[in-house]
């Protein structure tokens, strides 16, 4: 197991086998940390919003400072109109972040690390975007595919590029943290067997690497999180406020 | 740039994929389909449980503690601000207070004082008028004894002079004529004798 680094993305079935009709919803090692992630999310901004001091306490401090960072990070990227959509994004940003960093523990599962995962929050992100732009806009929401200032010339070109660029967003947006957390994880593996191949003598410089490696994921983990949140924003804000 | 970023990340990736089906045995667990419904139920489960339970209940109540801690912390700005101004009209009031009881201090003082320079001049006038009618009285029995004076010398003289001659001519001679001539000679130099 230890020798083939993909082997801890492995998705094994915890319990017995459940199958609604044709479709197999076994509870497996994903369930468990989803499940994880959910219940410590909930947790934590449960004690964190329970006492209302003057002077907060930890937890209290760790809520109210993601609330604001969140509604920051949305007021800034897609206005004030975007306030319906703060408990969504506010829930996606955690959700992602705490998989990420429940992934950093050494013998867990990355909940993120599966492109399953990533591609039904993001197309259920790009659906719902789509459908909140043609309910604000209706079929004048297509102009987002024209860009206002375009030469003639270049218009179908541009137009073509445009659409194509839409449709790629939950593809863009699925893979670009699957690819990262897959990558970081798979390389901190790999270098962590070649600590143990390379022994007491040589296996030094790869366990610096390791050291070094666990510090950078930290941060991919955390970044990750946040540029899913900023881009769910960003195409909320060109539903929301149509101007190319 | 980011743009750059999600085609390059979609290139490498679709380069992953292949890579992955070529090596069947060893390839991404992440593309065996097997438990794909599995992991897209317990997503939508949980991640929609965590939403629902997130935006009824909790972000409300976070938002609710923000909301209420910033108008208590203007609430107490505001008080700290009257309590301010109060403690300023106090102390305002105070060195009115001050300033009052100096300036009837002062004129207290200043009536003290002239009071008793009435009083000392008053007294000094006393003095004075006594010290005036000593002098007067002094000044008068002076003049008295002063008026009186020649009159005794010449009666001395007279006598003196009477006795001298009956010494020397050895009778009693009138001692009306040598009165006249002792007055005549006073007379004569009293300018002399008395200064006046």
């Amino acid at each position: 197991m230890a020798a083939n680094p993909m082997s801890q993305f492995d998705v094994y079935r915890i319990g017995p086998e459940i199958k609604v009709g044709a479709f197999d919803i076994s509870f497996t090692n994903a369930s468990l940390f989803m499940i994880i992630s959910t219940v410590s999310i909930l947790l934590v901004f449960n004690f964190g919003s329970k006492r209302n001091s003057v002077l907060p306490n930890k937890i209290q401090l760790l809520a109210e400072l993601s609330y604001t960072f969140v509604a920051k990070m949305i007021s800034d990227t897609a206005g004030s109109k975007a306030k319906p959509y703060f408990a969504f994004i506010f829930s996606l940003f955690m959700f992602v972040l705490f998989c990420n960093m429940f992934g950093m523990i050494p013998y867990t599962f990355t909940v993120t690390s599966h492109i399953i995962v990533t591609f039904i929050l993001a197309s259920f992100i790009f659906i719902g975007v789509t459908i909140i732009g043609f309910i604000k806009h209706g079929i004048g929401y297509l102009k987002l595919f024209v860009p206002s200032g375009v030469p003639a010339v270049l218009l179908p070109l541009i137009v073509v590029i445009e659409i194509i660029s839409y449709l790629s967003r939950p593809i863009s947006l699925s893979v670009r943290l699957f690819a990262n957390m897959m990558a970081g994880h798979t390389m901190m593996k790999v270098f962590g067997g070649f600590v143990i191949s390379l022994g007491l003598v040589g296996g030094w410089l790869p366990l610096s690497f390791s050291v070094a490696l666990t510090g950078l994921e930290i941060l991919v983990a955390f970044l990750q999180a946040y540029v899913f949140a900023i881009l769910t924003c960003i195409y909320l804000n060109d539903a929301l406020n149509l101007h190319h | 740039m980011i743009k750059k970023i999600y085609f390059q990340s979609i290139f490498f990736s679709f380069l992953f994929f292949k890579g992955a089906f070529a090596t069947e045995s060893g390839g991404m667990p992440q593309l065996n389909p097997e438990f794909w419904i599995s992991q897209i139920f317990w997503l939508i489960l949980t991640f929609g449980t965590m939403y629902i339970v997130l935006s009824k209940f909790i972000l409300p109540k976070i938002s609710n503690n923000l909301e209420s801690r910033k108008s208590q912390i203007l609430e107490n700005i505001e008080a700290a601000e009257k309590q301010r101004e109060v403690s300023e009209a106090k102390l305002k009031e105070y060195d009115e207070i001050i300033l009052k009881s100096k300036s009837e201090a002062k004129t207290t003082f200043n009536q003290t004082r002239e009071k008793a320079l009435k009083d000392i001049m008053a007294k000094k006038e006393v003095l004075d008028q006594q010290i005036d009618d000593e002098i007067n009285k002094a000044e008068k029995e002076i003049e008295v004894l002063r008026v009186s004076a020649p009159d005794k010398i010449n009666k001395i003289a007279i006598e003196t002079s009477s006795e001298l001659l009956e010494k020397l001519i050895g009778s009693g001679v009138n001692s009306s004529s040598i009165s006249a001539i002792v007055d005549d000679l006073s007379k004569r130099n009293g300018d002399k004798y008395y200064g006046n």
